[in-house]
């Protein structure tokens, strides 16, 4: 397995993973209060939608656009929503953006669904339409790291099992505590698909344009190790003193 | 019907990648501008192009300290 393997397994994973975090919150709130048929169903609804969105449009980018166009427009697009994703990491760990609350989250969900009309019948629209809402949201951005990744590497395959692992994982490990996953850590997971996505997408636009990199894949690492570096001390250095 | 489907379409994609963060789209333009301008010469693309995404996460997470702090 190739160095540019391991870190697209790990930085789809990570993405989903976090994702589908905040998208079980949104089921598990739609399922406690309106019923779990329609909320398993919206969301395995939104889940389809999204692995057709990745065939229909991983599939052709493959095999129709230039490799190195293809490379370039990939790595830019890792690029914007990688330094997103760090930004918002760094901000969180230096205590200038306050921490995704997922019980929060789950407790204003709940009290929102509690204000709506009872569920009729044994099929209920709102959970359908919050969980599917819940689920297609949060995955828009892991379907386009699947395909941009995917299709950039030609490990389309590759980045769809990775995400599908994410997705199983999560939803295991919420069927079996029933409810959402306030104990994972979220921004640390943020902070490592941060950094791999910016180490992938300059590592392909540079690629794309035609700066070999030394020691090819090998040269990922030395990104993810530059921004980590980077990370660790963003974390400290950013932080604002308390003034006494 | 059409028209306010691309309409979507494009606040989604503008969303995506200008969103609250327009100097992260600018900065990319320009890592992808270097790439092209640096190919031939790799020691300087090695260097250059992740201090340039380096110096534009700082620049901006600082920008919002700055804010909190005043």
């Amino acid at each position: 397995m190739r160095t540019s393997d391991v870190v697209l397994i790990l930085a789809v994973f990570g993405a989903s993973l976090v994702e589908m975090v905040e998208a079980l919150t949104l089921v598990v709130a739609a399922g406690a209060t309106r019923g779990w048929r329609s909320a398993l169903e919206g969301a395995a609804s939104a889940a389809l939608v999204l692995a057709v969105l990745i065939v229909a449009v991983g599939i052709p980018l493959i095999h129709y656009v230039p490799i190195d166009a293809l490379r370039v427009a990939v790595g830019g697009l890792l690029l914007v929503l990688g330094m997103g994703w760090l930004r918002k990491a760094w901000l969180r760990s230096s205590g200038l953006k306050a921490m995704h609350d997922e019980d929060l989250i789950y407790e204003e969900t709940v009290s929102s669904l509690r204000l709506e009309a009872p569920p009729k019948t044994s099929r209920d629209a709102v959970a359908f339409a919050i969980a599917f809402k819940g689920v297609f949201l949060e995955g828009t951005e892991v379907a386009l790291i699947v395909v941009s990744l995917g299709a950039s590497s030609h490990r389309l395959g590759l980045a769809a099992v990775s995400a599908a692992a994410a997705v199983v994982l999560v939803s295991l490990v919420g069927a079996f505590v029933a409810r959402q996953l306030s104990s994972v850590p979220e921004n640390a997971l943020k902070s490592v698909v941060g950094v791999m996505l910016c180490s992938f997408g300059l590592f392909w636009v540079g690629e794309g344009a035609g700066l070999h990199w030394p020691g090819s894949d090998l040269f990922i690492l030395v990104f993810v190790g530059v921004f980590s570096i980077a990370t660790l001390i963003a974390g400290k250095a950013l932080r604002v003193p308390v003034s006494a | 019907m059409i028209r306010r489907g691309l309409r979507s379409f494009g606040r989604f994609w503008w969303d995506f990648l200008v969103g609250d963060t327009p100097e992260f789209f600018l900065v990319t333009l320009v890592v992808v501008a270097l790439a092209f301008l640096l190919r031939s010469e790799r020691a300087w693309g090695v260097v250059v192009l992740p201090v340039v995404v380096l110096g534009a996460l700082v620049l901006s997470t600082w920008r919002v300290r700055q804010k909190k702090k005043s």
